[in-house]
């Protein structure tokens, strides 16, 4: 079966964002023989040539890079990206069109597949057939095989989380790099929206979906102030901090630390969670880190049955010590 | 202003949900069930905007099988004027796409023309976060997703969304297609008087034929399979000992 695939990238500072070489890891495991894959970018500046020349030579089954190059696709609105995605898709005619489960890719696919009438997958996390995808339903507490039936292309979101990028190729294979015809903006619904602003937190610290290890704080850290000490435990772990929708709640931290079915997904090699009781749709975020840790002083808290390492303490008294003890970041 | 509001009946939170033997899904049978809570989030934002002059009507929709009455009826006590009832009851094996509750919906829309729509940002049962955006695609609206601020005014909304790096505004021009998160709004409960009341409100009973929409299942269950299971974990007493598994039992400092 001849596959042909088109994945939807991001870039951020002249280069594709680690969850969109996860997109390509996922575009291998759907086929490694007569899989062309197209990588398409989208932006204005210098930064999107600059990550066309990375995407060009980002992976090896990477055949061509399309780039859209206009003020349109600056901010990531959906309504001209989806225009974008239609378009390119009724010229390349793939088979399979994949993005990741970013805000970007959730935001933006399933309104593309409206717009060529084919239904998408959510948040693949493991391909057995071209057309035969797992992705977890009920937060995570079950997981779904299903098949698509449908027209081309088959369209899908895979977690970033669960499909591991290949290392950087050598220099000798850089895939061509050309221009979109954009001559479907002057159509459409592009002016209907308009990007006014974005308010995020500058943080030094590794980004929290592909950090190796998170620190997590729950309602049990009870303020604000409190989680400056997960911050320090933060530093020297090298890690990122994370928050349970209590704390996100209650004001201790900002809404995009939040981990869990509604906020973001995690698989570091450590998850290490301070004051977090472990409900249903927390785990849903975590359950796939590689080892857990919980530090919580209710012997009985949900989080235990999934944690490796506990200590049923007062997390005050354990993070003091954790922190006169861990030597500093080399 | 008119604002149309999408429901659905879906496993409730709290529920611990089993995997059925036959590996065809999960145990949905005697199972407690309830309003999605981002449809919850989403009745309560219409139902605001009512209240603050901005909409003049809430119409309550929902895509399922009759037991989906309860869950309009929950809207209806909310608050919400009357409801719309499409009935269609799936197969385990191919159930309901968001593909065809974005058609249904559409053809709702272009019935009652309403100024906004409003639906949660996933359901949590199928977690597929579609719906709304397919929408939004179908009618050729703009599309405001993952709401955590809506202010509107006659000719445009101004959305603040929960982006992976923060929060990020929009402006979209009317009529517009917005997808709720959790922190929009604290959803009210309905009190008993309005329970009352809600009984006599209108539940208008239509199918996906009334409205022209074919169901198209171009997704096929194969299997639903329970996750494997994290191996039992040792409860430590002290934190020298957990800095001393994690360097050399798990190796991860």
């Amino acid at each position: 079966m001849t596959v042909s695939t088109l994945v939807v990238a991001e870039h951020e500072g002249g280069f594709v964002k680690p969850s969109s070489l996860s997109a390509l890891a996922a575009a291998e495991a759907i086929g490694k023989d007569n899989n062309m894959v197209s990588l398409l970018l989208g932006g204005s500046g210098p930064g999107l040539h600059k990550a066309a020349e990375h995407a060009a030579s980002s992976h090896p089954l990477v055949s061509e890079v399309l780039v859209a190059d206009s003020d349109a696709f600056a901010h990531p609105l959906a309504e001209p990206w989806a225009e974008l995605l239609r378009s390119v898709q009724q010229k390349g005619g793939y088979s399979h069109v994949i993005a990741s489960s970013t805000s970007f890719g959730k935001n933006l696919l399933p309104r593309a597949a409206a717009l060529l009438d084919v239904s998408p997958v959510t948040d693949v996390t493991s391909i057995s057939e071209p057309r035969v995808f797992v992705r977890p339903i009920y937060a995570g507490n079950a997981l779904c095989t299903v098949r698509y039936t449908g027209e081309d292309p088959c369209m899908m979101s895979i977690r970033s989380t669960s499909f591991s990028p290949t290392e950087a190729m050598s220099e000798t294979k850089v895939a061509p790099i050309s221009q979109v015809d954009l001559s479907f903006l002057s159509e459409g619904s592009s002016g209907k929206s308009a990007w006014v602003n974005l308010k995020s937190q500058e943080t030094e610290r590794p980004d929290l979906a592909n950090a190796r290890v998170v620190v997590t704080g729950g309602r049990g850290l009870k303020s604000a102030e409190n989680f400056k000490l997960l911050e320090q435990l933060a530093e020297k772990l090298g890690a990122a901090v994370g928050a349970t929708r209590a704390a996100v709640d209650a004001g201790f931290v900002p809404n995009e630390l939040q981990v869990g079915q509604t906020g973001k997904i995690v698989a570091p090699e450590l998850y290490m969670a301070f004051g977090v009781s472990g409900a249903i749709q927390h785990l849903a975020g975590m359950r796939d880190s590689k080892v857990i840790v919980a530090v919580n002083k209710d012997a009985d808290a949900p989080i235990f049955q999934v944690a490796d390492y506990g200590i049923v303490a007062d997390l005050f008294e354990v993070l003091d010590e954790l922190l006169k003890k861990l030597p500093d970041k080399k | 202003m008119k604002i149309l509001v999408a429901v659905k009946r879906v496993v409730d939170y709290a529920v611990k949900v089993r995997v059925r033997p036959d590996r065809t899904g999960v145990e949905t049978a005697s199972v407690k069930m309830s309003m999605n809570p981002f449809c919850e989030i989403a009745v309560e934002e219409a139902l605001r905007l009512r209240e603050a002059g901005a909409a003049s009507e809430v119409v309550a929709a929902t895509v399922g099988p009759a037991q989906s009455a309860d869950t309009l009826r929950t809207a209806l006590a909310m608050g919400a004027d009357r409801a719309v009832h499409v009935l269609h009851d799936p197969k385990p094996s191919h159930p309901l796409l968001p593909l065809t509750v974005a058609k249904i919906l559409r053809a709702l829309a272009l019935q009652e023309n309403p100024g906004l729509v409003i639906l949660g940002k996933q359901a949590i049962d199928d977690d597929c976060n579609q719906t709304g955006q397919m929408l939004a695609g179908l009618l050729n609206w703009p599309q405001g997703t993952f709401a955590s601020k809506v202010i509107l005014d006659k000719e445009k909304a101004t959305v603040e969304r929960e982006v992976d790096g923060g929060i990020e505004t929009i402006c979209l021009d009317l009529p517009a297609v917005i997808t709720t998160d959790l922190r929009l709004n604290q959803p009210r409960y309905a009190t008993l008087p309005n329970i009352m009341k809600a009984k006599s409100k209108v539940i208008k009973k239509v199918t996906p034929e009334d409205l022209n929409v074919d169901i198209r299942s171009d997704m096929e269950v194969v299997e639903v399979t329970e996750p494997s299971k994290r191996k039992a974990g040792v409860i430590l007493s002290s934190v020298d000992e957990l800095i001393d598994k994690l360097r050399n039992e798990a190796r991860v400092l």
